[in-house]
Protein backbone atom coordinates (compact mmCIF):
# COMPACT_ATOMS: atom_id res chain seq x y z
CA UNK A 1 0.00 0.00 0.00
CA UNK A 2 1.03 4.09 -0.79
CA UNK A 3 0.31 4.93 2.83
CA UNK A 4 3.66 2.14 4.10
CA UNK A 5 5.82 4.53 1.48
CA UNK A 6 4.23 7.56 3.35
CA UNK A 7 4.94 6.36 6.51
CA UNK A 8 8.24 5.27 6.30
CA UNK A 9 8.94 8.44 4.67
CA UNK A 10 7.41 9.94 7.39
CA UNK A 11 9.24 7.84 10.12
CA UNK A 12 12.91 9.22 8.18
CA UNK A 13 11.81 12.88 8.45
CA UNK A 14 10.95 12.45 12.15
CA UNK A 15 14.07 10.71 13.01
CA UNK A 16 16.01 13.16 11.08
CA UNK A 17 14.72 16.07 12.52
CA UNK A 18 14.96 14.95 16.35
CA UNK A 19 18.75 14.42 15.67
CA UNK A 20 18.86 17.86 14.08
CA UNK A 21 17.12 19.84 17.08
CA UNK A 22 18.98 17.63 19.74
CA UNK A 23 22.24 19.04 17.90
CA UNK A 24 21.07 22.22 17.90
CA UNK A 25 21.16 21.71 21.75
CA UNK A 26 24.44 20.60 22.27
CA UNK A 27 25.89 23.73 20.16
CA UNK A 28 23.71 25.95 22.11
CA UNK A 29 22.21 27.15 18.68
CA UNK A 30 18.82 27.79 18.05
CA UNK A 31 17.06 25.75 15.54
CA UNK A 32 17.32 22.50 13.43
CA UNK A 33 20.97 21.41 12.51
CA UNK A 34 20.81 19.34 9.22
CA UNK A 35 17.88 17.42 9.93
CA UNK A 36 16.69 17.05 6.95
CA UNK A 37 19.97 16.11 5.61
CA UNK A 38 20.45 13.11 8.16
CA UNK A 39 16.74 12.37 7.39
CA UNK A 40 17.81 12.08 3.68
CA UNK A 41 20.75 9.62 4.65
CA UNK A 42 18.17 7.46 6.48
CA UNK A 43 16.16 7.21 3.58
CA UNK A 44 18.82 6.37 0.97
CA UNK A 45 20.16 3.71 3.27
CA UNK A 46 16.99 2.26 4.12
CA UNK A 47 15.92 2.06 0.80
CA UNK A 48 19.33 0.40 -0.26
CA UNK A 49 18.90 -2.05 2.56
CA UNK A 50 15.66 -3.33 1.36
CA UNK A 51 16.48 -3.12 -2.31
CA UNK A 52 19.01 -5.84 -1.47
CA UNK A 53 16.28 -8.12 0.70
CA UNK A 54 14.10 -7.21 -1.47
CA UNK A 55 11.77 -6.03 0.78
CA UNK A 56 10.25 -3.04 -0.72
CA UNK A 57 7.17 -3.72 -2.74
CA UNK A 58 6.72 -0.76 -6.48
CA UNK A 59 3.60 0.15 -4.49
CA UNK A 60 5.14 1.28 -1.54
CA UNK A 61 7.89 2.92 -3.12
CA UNK A 62 5.28 5.17 -5.12
CA UNK A 63 3.80 6.46 -2.20
CA UNK A 64 7.38 7.54 -1.42
CA UNK A 65 8.06 9.03 -5.15
CA UNK A 66 4.59 10.95 -5.00
CA UNK A 67 6.22 13.12 -2.91
CA UNK A 68 9.72 13.44 -4.11
CA UNK A 69 7.99 14.82 -7.58
CA UNK A 70 6.04 17.33 -5.71
CA UNK A 71 9.13 19.17 -4.67
CA UNK A 72 9.27 21.56 -7.30
CA UNK A 73 5.46 22.34 -7.17
CA UNK A 74 6.34 22.75 -3.03
CA UNK A 75 9.62 24.81 -4.00
CA UNK A 76 7.13 26.68 -6.20
CA UNK A 77 4.93 27.30 -3.43
CA UNK A 78 7.53 28.44 -1.20
CA UNK A 79 9.04 30.90 -3.58
CA UNK A 80 5.56 32.73 -3.90
CA UNK A 81 5.28 33.05 0.26
CA UNK A 82 8.48 34.95 0.81
CA UNK A 83 9.10 38.37 1.28
CA UNK A 84 10.51 39.51 -2.20
CA UNK A 85 9.23 43.06 -1.44
CA UNK A 86 12.42 42.90 1.30
CA UNK A 87 14.60 41.20 -0.72
CA UNK A 88 14.23 43.47 -3.47
CA UNK A 89 16.97 45.46 -1.82
CA UNK A 90 19.03 42.53 -2.07
CA UNK A 91 18.51 41.57 -5.55
CA UNK A 92 22.28 42.52 -6.50
CA UNK A 93 23.69 40.52 -3.66
CA UNK A 94 21.55 37.52 -5.82
CA UNK A 95 22.64 38.17 -9.09
CA UNK A 96 26.52 38.32 -7.83
CA UNK A 97 26.25 35.49 -5.74
CA UNK A 98 24.52 33.21 -8.15
CA UNK A 99 26.97 34.25 -10.71
CA UNK A 100 30.41 34.04 -8.81
CA UNK A 101 29.42 31.02 -6.56
CA UNK A 102 29.22 29.21 -9.71
CA UNK A 103 31.94 30.43 -11.70
CA UNK A 104 34.13 28.97 -8.93
CA UNK A 105 32.89 25.93 -9.08
CA UNK A 106 33.35 25.59 -12.61
CA UNK A 107 36.74 26.70 -12.05
CA UNK A 108 37.23 23.77 -9.61
CA UNK A 109 35.97 20.90 -11.88
CA UNK A 110 38.98 20.51 -14.19
CA UNK A 111 41.52 20.61 -11.00
CA UNK A 112 39.62 18.00 -9.89
CA UNK A 113 39.14 16.02 -12.86
CA UNK A 114 42.59 15.80 -13.40
CA UNK A 115 43.46 14.69 -9.84
CA UNK A 116 40.98 12.13 -10.56
CA UNK A 117 42.37 10.76 -13.34
CA UNK A 118 46.07 11.03 -11.73
CA UNK A 119 44.86 8.44 -9.31
CA UNK A 120 43.72 6.20 -11.50
CA UNK A 121 46.58 5.90 -13.70
CA UNK A 122 48.42 5.29 -10.56
CA UNK A 123 46.42 2.61 -9.13
CA UNK B 1 -17.52 37.09 -5.96
CA UNK B 2 -17.53 36.91 -2.01
CA UNK B 3 -18.79 33.56 -2.31
CA UNK B 4 -15.67 32.28 -4.55
CA UNK B 5 -13.31 34.13 -1.92
CA UNK B 6 -15.28 32.37 0.90
CA UNK B 7 -14.71 28.68 -0.36
CA UNK B 8 -10.78 29.29 -1.60
CA UNK B 9 -10.37 30.71 2.19
CA UNK B 10 -11.70 28.10 3.42
CA UNK B 11 -10.13 25.11 1.40
CA UNK B 12 -6.29 27.12 1.20
CA UNK B 13 -4.66 23.92 0.76
CA UNK B 14 -6.54 22.46 -1.90
CA UNK B 15 -7.03 25.96 -4.20
CA UNK B 16 -2.80 26.17 -3.51
CA UNK B 17 -2.50 22.94 -5.72
CA UNK B 18 -4.70 24.40 -8.23
CA UNK B 19 -2.79 27.46 -8.79
CA UNK B 20 0.74 25.73 -8.53
CA UNK B 21 -0.77 23.00 -11.01
CA UNK B 22 -1.50 26.05 -13.53
CA UNK B 23 1.80 28.05 -12.37
CA UNK B 24 3.96 25.19 -13.10
CA UNK B 25 1.89 24.10 -16.83
CA UNK B 26 2.37 27.25 -18.16
CA UNK B 27 5.81 27.60 -17.43
CA UNK B 28 7.09 24.57 -18.27
CA UNK B 29 5.27 25.95 -22.16
CA UNK B 30 7.34 28.82 -21.90
CA UNK B 31 10.34 26.64 -21.68
CA UNK B 32 9.71 24.33 -24.43
CA UNK B 33 8.05 26.51 -27.07
CA UNK B 34 10.03 30.07 -25.90
CA UNK B 35 13.36 28.89 -24.75
CA UNK B 36 13.53 25.05 -26.63
CA UNK B 37 14.38 24.18 -22.98
CA UNK B 38 17.38 25.98 -22.28
CA UNK B 39 15.92 27.69 -19.43
CA UNK B 40 14.24 24.60 -16.88
CA UNK B 41 10.94 24.65 -16.46
CA UNK B 42 11.49 24.70 -12.90
CA UNK B 43 13.59 27.33 -12.58
CA UNK B 44 11.24 29.25 -14.29
CA UNK B 45 8.20 28.24 -12.38
CA UNK B 46 10.23 29.08 -8.94
CA UNK B 47 10.98 32.54 -10.81
CA UNK B 48 7.33 33.25 -11.68
CA UNK B 49 6.38 32.06 -7.81
CA UNK B 50 8.89 34.98 -6.36
CA UNK B 51 7.23 37.11 -9.17
CA UNK B 52 3.93 36.59 -7.26
CA UNK B 53 5.40 36.78 -3.55
CA UNK B 54 6.20 40.58 -5.38
CA UNK B 55 2.46 41.17 -5.22
CA UNK B 56 1.23 39.83 -1.51
CA UNK B 57 2.79 41.37 1.53
CA UNK B 58 5.23 40.17 4.24
CA UNK B 59 4.24 36.83 3.62
CA UNK B 60 4.64 36.65 0.02
CA UNK B 61 1.06 36.28 -1.65
CA UNK B 62 -0.18 33.89 1.26
CA UNK B 63 -1.22 37.76 2.57
CA UNK B 64 -3.91 37.71 0.74
CA UNK B 65 -6.59 35.39 2.57
CA UNK B 66 -7.84 33.39 -0.73
CA UNK B 67 -3.86 32.39 -1.25
CA UNK B 68 -3.50 31.39 2.24
CA UNK B 69 -3.02 27.78 1.53
CA UNK B 70 0.32 28.46 -0.42
CA UNK B 71 1.73 29.30 2.76
CA UNK B 72 0.75 25.10 4.27
CA UNK B 73 2.25 23.97 0.50
CA UNK B 74 4.83 25.98 0.88
CA UNK B 75 6.08 26.30 4.53
CA UNK B 76 8.84 24.08 5.80
CA UNK B 77 6.61 21.26 7.10
CA UNK B 78 5.91 20.24 3.42
CA UNK B 79 9.09 21.57 2.16
CA UNK B 80 11.11 18.84 3.99
CA UNK B 81 8.63 16.06 3.37
CA UNK B 82 9.21 16.62 -0.39
CA UNK B 83 12.90 17.11 0.06
CA UNK B 84 13.82 13.93 1.70
CA UNK B 85 11.74 12.12 -0.67
CA UNK B 86 13.91 12.76 -3.28
CA UNK B 87 16.46 11.00 -1.79
CA UNK B 88 14.86 8.15 -3.02
CA UNK B 89 16.19 8.52 -6.44
CA UNK B 90 19.73 8.45 -5.31
CA UNK B 91 21.40 4.81 -4.86
CA UNK B 92 23.84 4.40 -2.31
CA UNK B 93 25.19 1.31 -4.42
CA UNK B 94 25.57 3.96 -7.41
CA UNK B 95 27.23 6.29 -4.97
CA UNK B 96 29.27 4.06 -3.70
CA UNK B 97 30.76 3.29 -7.35
CA UNK B 98 32.27 7.18 -7.57
CA UNK B 99 33.90 6.02 -4.30
CA UNK B 100 36.16 8.80 -2.28
CA UNK B 101 36.63 11.53 -5.63
CA UNK B 102 32.70 11.74 -5.44
CA UNK B 103 32.35 12.15 -2.19
CA UNK B 104 35.53 14.78 -1.94
CA UNK B 105 33.40 16.50 -4.77
CA UNK B 106 30.23 16.93 -2.97
CA UNK B 107 32.38 18.36 -0.17
CA UNK B 108 34.10 20.85 -1.52
CA UNK B 109 31.48 21.50 -4.02
CA UNK B 110 29.42 22.81 -0.79
CA UNK B 111 32.28 24.23 0.81
CA UNK B 112 33.22 26.46 -2.08
CA UNK B 113 30.42 27.59 -2.91
CA UNK B 114 29.16 28.61 0.95
CA UNK B 115 32.13 30.44 1.36
CA UNK B 116 32.13 32.15 -1.82
CA UNK B 117 28.56 32.98 -1.73
CA UNK B 118 28.83 33.89 2.38
CA UNK B 119 31.47 36.20 1.70
CA UNK B 120 29.83 38.43 -1.48
CA UNK B 121 26.94 38.49 1.02
CA UNK B 122 29.11 39.83 3.54
CA UNK B 123 30.41 42.54 1.68
CA UNK B 124 27.19 44.00 0.37
CA UNK B 125 25.88 43.98 4.25
CA UNK B 126 24.35 40.79 4.80
CA UNK B 127 27.10 40.67 7.87
CA UNK B 128 25.36 38.35 10.83
CA UNK B 129 26.08 34.39 10.49
CA UNK B 130 22.39 33.70 10.33
CA UNK B 131 22.92 35.76 7.12
CA UNK B 132 25.77 34.58 6.05
CA UNK B 133 25.15 31.17 6.43
CA UNK B 134 21.64 31.22 4.83
CA UNK B 135 23.20 33.53 1.17
CA UNK B 136 26.16 31.13 1.49
CA UNK B 137 23.78 27.68 1.22
CA UNK B 138 21.63 29.52 -1.52
CA UNK B 139 25.36 29.46 -3.65
CA UNK B 140 24.84 25.58 -3.03
CA UNK B 141 20.82 25.00 -4.62
CA UNK B 142 17.97 26.82 -4.06
CA UNK B 143 16.73 24.05 -1.59
CA UNK B 144 19.67 24.60 0.73
CA UNK B 145 19.25 28.26 1.08
CA UNK B 146 15.46 28.15 2.27
CA UNK B 147 16.27 25.03 4.08
CA UNK B 148 19.38 26.39 6.27
CA UNK B 149 17.84 29.85 6.68
CA UNK B 150 14.59 28.53 7.96
CA UNK B 151 17.06 25.95 10.30
CA UNK B 152 18.94 28.84 11.77
CA UNK B 153 16.23 31.53 11.87
CA UNK B 154 17.07 33.70 9.21
CA UNK B 155 14.51 36.49 8.22
CA UNK B 156 12.13 36.01 5.34
CA UNK B 157 13.56 38.37 3.26
CA UNK B 158 17.26 36.73 3.20
CA UNK B 159 15.49 33.40 2.33
CA UNK B 160 13.99 35.06 -0.75
CA UNK B 161 17.12 36.17 -1.67
CA UNK B 162 18.75 32.58 -0.82
CA UNK B 163 15.96 31.13 -3.13
CA UNK B 164 17.11 33.71 -5.96
CA UNK B 165 20.55 32.83 -6.16
CA UNK B 166 19.54 29.56 -6.43
CA UNK B 167 17.51 29.69 -9.12
CA UNK B 168 20.51 32.23 -10.81
CA UNK B 169 23.21 29.20 -10.49
CA UNK B 170 20.85 26.54 -12.34
CA UNK B 171 19.77 29.24 -15.18
CA UNK B 172 23.94 30.15 -15.00
CA UNK B 173 24.27 26.19 -15.05
CA UNK B 174 21.77 25.35 -17.62
CA UNK B 175 23.02 28.32 -20.15
CA UNK B 176 27.07 27.26 -19.52
CA UNK B 177 27.04 23.70 -19.33
CA UNK B 178 26.77 23.00 -23.28
CA UNK B 179 29.57 25.97 -24.06
CA UNK B 180 32.41 25.27 -21.64
CA UNK B 181 32.03 21.22 -21.38
CA UNK B 182 34.05 20.35 -23.93
CA UNK B 183 37.23 22.75 -22.47
CA UNK B 184 36.33 21.20 -19.16
CA UNK B 185 36.90 17.61 -20.08
CA UNK B 186 33.55 16.91 -19.50
CA UNK B 187 33.18 13.92 -21.98
CA UNK B 188 32.73 10.94 -20.10
CA UNK B 189 30.78 9.14 -17.11
CA UNK B 190 33.21 9.96 -14.26
CA UNK B 191 33.90 13.97 -15.20
CA UNK B 192 30.24 13.96 -15.50
CA UNK B 193 30.57 12.88 -11.44
CA UNK B 194 32.46 15.19 -10.53
CA UNK B 195 30.85 17.92 -12.73
CA UNK B 196 27.36 16.81 -10.51
CA UNK B 197 29.11 16.97 -7.37
CA UNK B 198 30.93 19.83 -7.38
CA UNK B 199 28.61 22.35 -9.16
CA UNK B 200 25.27 20.82 -7.55
CA UNK B 201 21.94 22.07 -9.05
CA UNK B 202 20.22 18.88 -10.31
CA UNK B 203 17.78 21.01 -12.38
CA UNK B 204 20.48 22.79 -13.96
CA UNK B 205 23.11 20.07 -14.16
CA UNK B 206 20.40 17.49 -16.49
CA UNK B 207 19.15 20.49 -18.54
CA UNK B 208 23.02 21.32 -19.09
CA UNK B 209 24.28 17.93 -19.47
CA UNK B 210 21.18 17.24 -21.58
CA UNK B 211 22.66 20.10 -24.24
CA UNK B 212 25.67 18.58 -23.94
CA UNK B 213 25.76 14.84 -24.30
CA UNK B 214 22.28 13.05 -23.33
CA UNK B 215 24.82 10.20 -22.24
CA UNK B 216 25.97 11.69 -19.47
CA UNK B 217 22.88 13.19 -17.64
CA UNK B 218 22.32 10.41 -15.22
CA UNK B 219 25.69 10.64 -14.31
CA UNK B 220 25.90 14.27 -13.42
CA UNK B 221 22.55 14.19 -11.77
CA UNK B 222 23.39 11.50 -9.35
CA UNK B 223 26.05 13.04 -7.79
CA UNK B 224 23.63 16.72 -8.22
CA UNK B 225 21.20 15.32 -6.20
CA UNK B 226 23.72 14.20 -3.31
CA UNK B 227 24.97 17.56 -3.53
CA UNK B 228 21.56 18.68 -1.97
CA UNK B 229 21.53 16.17 0.40
CA UNK B 230 25.11 16.94 1.40
CA UNK B 231 24.33 20.83 1.89
CA UNK B 232 20.91 20.40 3.92
CA UNK B 233 23.60 18.35 5.65
CA UNK B 234 26.13 20.32 6.73
CA UNK B 235 25.15 24.01 6.03
CA UNK B 236 23.15 24.57 8.73
CA UNK B 237 25.14 22.32 11.12
CA UNK B 238 29.25 22.43 11.01
CA UNK B 239 29.34 25.64 8.52
CA UNK B 240 26.62 27.42 10.50
CA UNK B 241 28.52 26.24 13.35
CA UNK B 242 32.29 27.98 11.97
CA UNK B 243 30.76 30.92 10.80
CA UNK B 244 28.38 31.86 14.28
CA UNK B 245 32.31 31.81 15.99
CA UNK B 246 33.30 34.47 14.09
CA UNK B 247 30.01 36.62 13.52
CA UNK B 248 27.34 37.46 16.34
Amino acid sequence: MKIYGVAILAGCFLVGHLIGDKLGGIFHLAGNLGGVGFAMLFLVLLNDYFKKKDLIPAETESGILFWSKMYIPVVVAMSATQNVRAALSGGWAALLVGVFATLACYMLVPVIAKFAKKNASNN
Amino acid sequence: MHEIEKILDKNGLIFAFLVVGLVMYLSYIVSKKLTRNNIPGAAIAISVGLVIAYFGGDKGVASIPAFSGMALLGGSMMRDFSIVATAMGASFTEIKKTGLIGLMCLVIGTVIAFFVGGFIGYSMGYTDAKSFATIGAGACTFIVGPVTGSAVGASSDVIAISIAIGVIKSIVVTIATPFVAKRMGIDNPQSAMIFGGIVGSTSGVSAGLAATDVALVPYGALTATFHTAMGCLICPSILYYIVHLFLA
